[in-house]
C-alpha cells in the first residue's frame, strides 16, 4: 500500500474515531452518573440525524439552522427518554433498569420505522462538506477535516463545562457518590437531565456528521454504532470522558486499518469492536484509563 | 491444640493499611473476641480469614494447614463458617432453603444424578432436610421455615444466619457483630446460645462484637485492634484493665 | 398430600397431551405453526431464565447459541443434494458433504455444540458481572453472527440455507418443551437449583456457604446454551430457512421479554408468557394489515405491530416489574390452598 493510500485511510480513521468518540462520551457520562448502559443512546443519535434530514428536505431550512434545530430537539428528546424510561426505576434492581433501557431502544427503533419508513434515505450534503481536497496526490473529502475539528471544539466546551462550572462540579459529585451528593442538597434529577441533555446534543451532532460521511439513513442506523461506542467507552474506562475519546479513536482507527491493511478480514470488521471489548475486559476490566474497585463486604 | 493461627497478617488498600501485622492463635473449643473502635480493621481480618480478601502480607494456618490466599468457598469447605455484619441472607429464598443451601457443599452427587433423583441423591436430600430442620429448631425458627427470609424480623434474621453457617459443618464459627441491634435481654440470650452451640457442636468461636457486656461475658480471650494494629490481647479481665485499651476504645465509648 | 400432587401432575400432563393431539388434528397449518412456535419459545424462555432468572447472570448472548444450534442441525440434516444446491457459490467443507443424520441425533449434536461453545465462552466471560457480563455476552453473540456471515464454506454466509427439512412438528416442539419444564423443575427443586438461586441472591454469601461460584455459573451457562441450541435447531426446522441476520440481538430481546414478562425466576411464569407472547405477536399482525370493521376500513401501517408490542413491553417493565409470576410458581398447593380458602370464606 502506498503512502497516499495510507494517509487517506488515516484521515478516514480519524474522522470515524471522532464520531465514535462523540457518541461514546454520552454513554460514559450517563454510566458515570447512573451506572446504566443507556441502550437508547444509539437511537437518540439516529433521531438527531433524521430531524436534521427532515428540516433540510421537508422544511427546506439552511443546513446550519437544521443542524442547530436537530441539536436542540434531540436534547429535549434525550431528556424525555430519561424521564419516561429510567427515572421511574431509579430504585429498582439494575437488571430491570437495563431491560427498560433495551425496551426504550426497541420502542424508538420501531416508532422510527413507522414514522420515517424503513427505506433508506439520502442525507443531503452541503457543498462545503463534499469538496475533494488534494494534498499532493492524496485526495480527501473535506468532511473528514471538519469532523475532527468540530469534535475537538465540542470536546473542549464539554471539558470546560465539566471542570469549571458549578453544574459540572455537581455532575462530578453525583458520579462519585450518588447518595452523598443527594444528601448534600444537589438536585440529582436536574443533574441527570442535564447529563442526558448534553449526551444527546453530542449524539445529534455525531449523527449529523455521520450522515455527512455516510449519507444513508435507516431507522436502525444507531444500533451498531451505539453498541460499538458503548464498547469504546468501556475500553477507555467507563465514566471517564477522556477515556471515551481514547476508546473512540482506537475503535475508529482500528476498524479502518483492518479494512485497509488486511482486506481479507473486511467481513469481520464489525467483530473487531467486540473482540477488543472482550480482550480489554479480561486484561483490564476497568478500561485503559479506569481504576479498579473492590466490592465492600 | 491450635486451630486457627495467623502470622504477620497485613492488608493494604492502596496507601491505606487496614490491618497491620495481626498475629493470633485460637485453640480448639475456645470462644475468642475481636474488638476495637469503628474502622479498626476487624471485618477486614474476617475477610482475610475467610478468603474474601487476599492478605497483602502474612499467612493463615487452619488445622495445621496453610490456607493463605485460598478461595472463599474452599475455606468454608475446610471448616470455617461465618456470618456477616450487615446480614447477607438469601432474601427471596425460604428460611428452610437458606439453611438447605448451606448443605450443598457437602453434597456428593453431580448435577445429572441430582436431576435424575437417584436413590443416593434422594437419601442425601433427606439427610439435608433433617439436619436443616434440626438446626432451625435449635435457633427456634422451625415454625417459620416456609416464610421468605426477608420477611423475618431483624433478630430472627441474625439467628437464621447462624443456623445457615452451622449447616456447613464448621469447626470454627466467625460471628461478625452477632448482638448488633439487640436489647440487653436479647444479648444475654445470645450469650447463652453461643455457649450452647459451642458445646453441642464442638465448635470454636471467634467473634467481633461491640457490646462490651457480651464480649466480656462470653469470651475467654480477646484481641483488641485500633487502626489496624493489635494494641492488646488477653483475658477479659486483663483487657478491662489495659490502659491502652481504655484510652483507645473504652474511653471514647 | 404429596401423592395427590403427583397424581394431579400426571393427569394434567395426560390431558395436555390429548389436547395437543386434538389441536394437531383440527388446527390449520398456520395455527399449528403458532403452536409449534409456542413450544419452541417455552424451551428458549426457560433456557434464558435458567441463566438470567435463576442464576442471576445477565446474559444477552442467546441468539448466538441459537444460531450455533440451528446451523449445526441444518448441516447434519441436509441431504448431499440439498447441500449442493445451497452451497452454489462455494462448496461446503468436504467432511460435511455426504453426512446426513436423522433429526434426533442432529438435534442432540446441535445442543451439544451450542453447549460446548457456551462452556468455552463462559470461562472467560463469567469473571465479569452485571452490565459488563451483559455486554460481553452480547458481544460474543455478535461475533458468532459475524463469523457465520463470513464462513461461506461452512454456513453459506449471508445467503443462508434454504429448503431445510421441516421436521419440527407439534410432538417435537412440545415434547422438548415438556422435557425442558420437567428438567427445570427437577433442577431448581434440588440442591443444585438452590445453589444457583443463592448465587443470584448474594454471591458473597453464597461463596461463604461453600458454593463454588465459578463452577456453578459455568454449569448454568452451559446448560442454558445447550437448550438454546436445541431451541435454535427446532426453529430452523420449523421455518425451513435460516440466515445469519435472523440471529440478531432482536431475537435475544424477544426471549428476554418472555422471561421478564413471565417473572424472572419462575418456571410456570415463563411457560405462560412464552405462549401469551407468541400468540399475541401473531394477533397483533392485524395492525400491519388492513382492518375491515364492516362499517370502516382502517388501512394498516407496516411496523405498527412492533410499535404496539414494544410499547406494551415498556408498560410491563415500568409498572409490573416482577412480571406475571415474580419468582413464584404456579403449584398444586397454591391451587388447593386457594380452593380451601374459598370454601372457608363461603362456609
Amino acid at each position: 500500500m502506498g503512502m497516499s493510500n495510507f494517509l487517506q485511510q488515516l484521515a478516514n480513521g480519524i474522522s470515524l474515531g471522532s464520531l465514535y468518540a462523540l457518541l461514546a462520551i454520552g454513554y460514559t457520562m450517563v454510566y458515570g452518573i447512573l451506572r446504566l448502559i443507556n441502550f437508547a443512546h444509539g437511537d437518540i443519535f439516529m433521531v438527531g440525524t433524521y430531524i436534521a434530514f427532515y428540516s433540510m428536505t421537508s422544511f427546506l431550512l439552511p443546513w446550519w439552522l437544521s443542524f442547530l434545530i436537530a441539536m436542540i430537539l434531540t436534547c429535549i428528546f434525550g431528556i424525555i427518554v430519561e424521564k419516561a424510561a429510567y427515572k421511574p426505576l431509579r430504585n429498582s434492581p439494575r437488571i430491570s433498569v437495563m431491560i427498560s433501557a433495551i425496551g426504550a431502544s426497541f420502542l424508538i427503533e420501531n416508532l422510527a420505522i413507522v414514522l420515517f419508513g424503513g427505506r433508506p434515505k439520502a442525507f443531503p450534503i452541503p457543498d462545503m462538506f463534499n469538496k475533494v481536497v488534494k494534498i499532493g496526490n492524496v485526495s480527501i473529502v473535506s468532511v473528514n477535516f471538519y469532523i475532527p475539528i468540530i469534535t475537538g471544539i465540542l470536546l473542549l466546551i464539554l471539558l470546560y463545562v465539566v471542570n469549571n462550572t458549578k453544574t459540572g462540579m455537581a455532575m462530578r459529585a453525583v458520579s462519585k457518590d450518588y447518595e452523598a451528593a443527594r444528601l448534600m442538597g444537589i438536585d440529582v434529577n436536574k443533574i441527570v437531565s442535564f447529563t442526558f441533555g448534553i449526551g444527546s446534543v453530542l449524539a445529534a451532532m455525531g449523527g449529523i456528521m455521520w450522515g455527512l460521511k455516510f449519507p444513508n439513513l435507516v431507522p436502525l442506523m444507531g444500533l451498531m454504532p451505539g453498541l460499538k461506542c458503548f464498547i469504546a467507552a468501556v475500553v477507555g474506562g467507563i465514566g471517564d470522558i477522556r477515556g471515551a475519546v481514547l476508546g473512540g479513536f482506537i475503535l475508529g482507527l482500528g476498524e479502518i486499518m483492518i479494512v485497509a491493511f488486511l482486506p481479507s478480514l473486511t467481513g469481520y470488521r464489525d467483530a473487531f469492536a467486540f473482540i477488543l471489548l472482550i480482550v480489554i475486559l479480561l486484561l483490564k476490566p476497568a478500561g485503559l484509563m479506569g481504576k479498579n474497585l473492590t466490592e465492600k463486604v | 491444640m491450635s486451630l486457627l493461627r495467623t502470622n504477620n497478617l497485613t492488608k493494604k488498600f492502596g496507601g491505606l493499611t487496614a490491618v497491620s501485622k495481626f498475629a493470633m492463635d485460637i485453640k480448639e473449643m475456645e470462644i475468642v473476641g475481636l474488638i476495637g473502635p469503628n474502622g479498626a480493621g476487624k471485618t477486614t481480618v474476617f475477610n482475610m480469614l475467610t478468603g474474601v480478601y487476599k492478605p497483602t502480607k502474612g499467612s493463615i494456618f487452619f488445622d495445621g494447614r496453610d490456607i493463605t490466599g485460598i478461595k472463599s468457598h474452599e475455606v468454608t469447605k475446610l471448616g470455617i463458617a461465618r456470618t456477616f455484619q450487615n446480614i447477607r441472607l438469601f432474601k427471596e429464598l425460604s428460611v428452610l432453603d437458606n439453611v438447605l443451601v448451606a448443605n450443598h457443599l457437602r453434597l456428593k452427587s453431580n448435577i445429572l444424578f441430582s436431576v435424575l433423583r437417584t436413590p443416593n441423591y434422594i437419601r442425601q436430600e433427606k439427610h439435608m432436610y433433617e439436619k436443616s430442620m434440626e438446626l432451625l429448631k435449635e435457633v427456634g425458627l422451625d415454625d417459620v421455615k416456609d416464610e421468605m427470609a426477608s420477611s423475618l424480623p431483624y433478630g430472627k434474621q441474625r439467628r437464621l444466619e447462624i443456623a445457615r453457617a452451622l449447616a456447613t459443618d464448621p469447626k470454627i464459627l466467625l460471628l461478625d457483630e452477632p448482638a448488633a441491634g439487640m436489647n440487653p435481654q436479647e444479648s444475654f440470650e445470645l450469650m447463652e446460645f453461643i455457649h450452647d452451640i459451642r458445646d453441642k457442636f464442638d465448635l470454636t468461636i471467634f467473634m467481633i462484637e461491640h457490646h462490651m457486656q457480651v464480649v466480656m461475658g462470653v469470651c475467654e480471650k480477646i484481641y483488641v485492634l485500633d487502626h489496624g494494629v493489635t494494641i492488646a490481647e488477653g483475658t477479659p479481665k486483663e483487657i478491662q484493665n489495659d490502659e491502652k485499651v481504655i484510652e483507645a476504645y473504652l474511653g471514647v465509648d | 398430600m404429596k401423592d395427590k400432587r403427583k397424581i394431579l401432575t400426571i393427569i394434567s400432563l395426560i390431558l395436555f397431551v390429548i389436547l395437543l393431539f386434538i389441536m394437531n388434528r383440527t388446527f390449520d397449518s398456520y395455527e399449528i405453526r403458532i403452536l409449534n412456535l409456542c413450544g419452541i419459545y417455552v424451551v428458549l424462555g426457560l433456557s434464558l431464565n435458567l441463566i438470567n432468572g435463576f442464576t442471576g447472570l445477565f446474559s444477552l448472548g442467546h441468539a448466538g447459541f441459537m444460531a450455533i444450534g440451528a446451523y449445526t442441525s441444518a448441516i447434519f440434516t441436509m441431504s448431499p443434494e440439498l447441500k449442493q444446491m445451497n452451497y452454489y457459490l462455494k462448496p461446503i467443507i468436504p467432511i460435511f458433504k455426504n453426512i446426513q443424520l436423522p433429526f434426533l441425533p442432529s438435534l442432540l449434536i446441535a445442543g451439544l455444540m451450542a453447549g460446548l461453545i457456551g462452556f468455552l465462552i463462559a470461562a472467560p466471560v463469567l469473571r465479569l458481572k452485571d452490565d459488563y457480563l451483559a455486554i460481553a455476552t452480547l458481544g460474543f453473540s455478535e461475533i458468532i453472527r459475524v463469523v457465520f456471515t463470513n464462513t461461506q464454506s461452512l454456513t453459506n454466509g449471508a445467503l443462508g440455507l434454504k429448503g431445510l427439512p421441516k421436521y419440527t412438528n407439534v410432538w417435537w416442539s412440545w415434547g422438548m418443551a415438556i422435557g425442558t419444564v420437567i428438567f427445570m423443575v427437577l433442577l431448581i427443586k434440588g440442591s443444585y437449583g438452590r445453589a444457583l438461586m443463592a448465587i443470584r441472591e448474594d454471591e458473597i454469601a453464597a461463596e461463604a456457604m461453600g458454593i463454588d461460584l465459578f463452577r456453578h455459573k459455568i454449569i448454568s451457562f452451559t446448560i442454558g446454551s445447550f437448550l438454546a441450541g436445541v431451541g435454535g435447531a427446532l426453529l430452523a426446522h420449523l421455518l425451513g430457512t435460516i440466515d445469519p441476520l435472523m440471529f440478531r440481538f432482536l431475537l435475544t430481546f424477544n426471549i428476554l421479554l418472555i422471561v421478564v414478562l413471565g417473572g424472572i425466576g419462575s418456571i410456570t411464569g415463563t411457560v405462560i408468557s412464552a405462549v401469551v407472547v407468541t400468540v399475541l405477536m401473531e394477533f397483533l399482525r392485524v395492525l400491519d394489515g388492513t382492518m375491515d370493521l364492516g362499517f370502516i376500513r382502517i388501512s394498516g401501517i407496516p411496523g405498527m405491530r412492533m410499535v404496539v408490542f414494544s410499547a406494551l413491553l415498556m408498560f410491563v417493565i415500568l409498572f409490573y416489574q416482577r412480571g406475571i409470576m415474580g419468582t413464584k410458581e404456579f403449584t398444586w398447593d397454591w391451587i388447593l390452598n386457594r380452593k380451601k380458602k374459598y370454601t372457608q370464606i363461603k362456609g
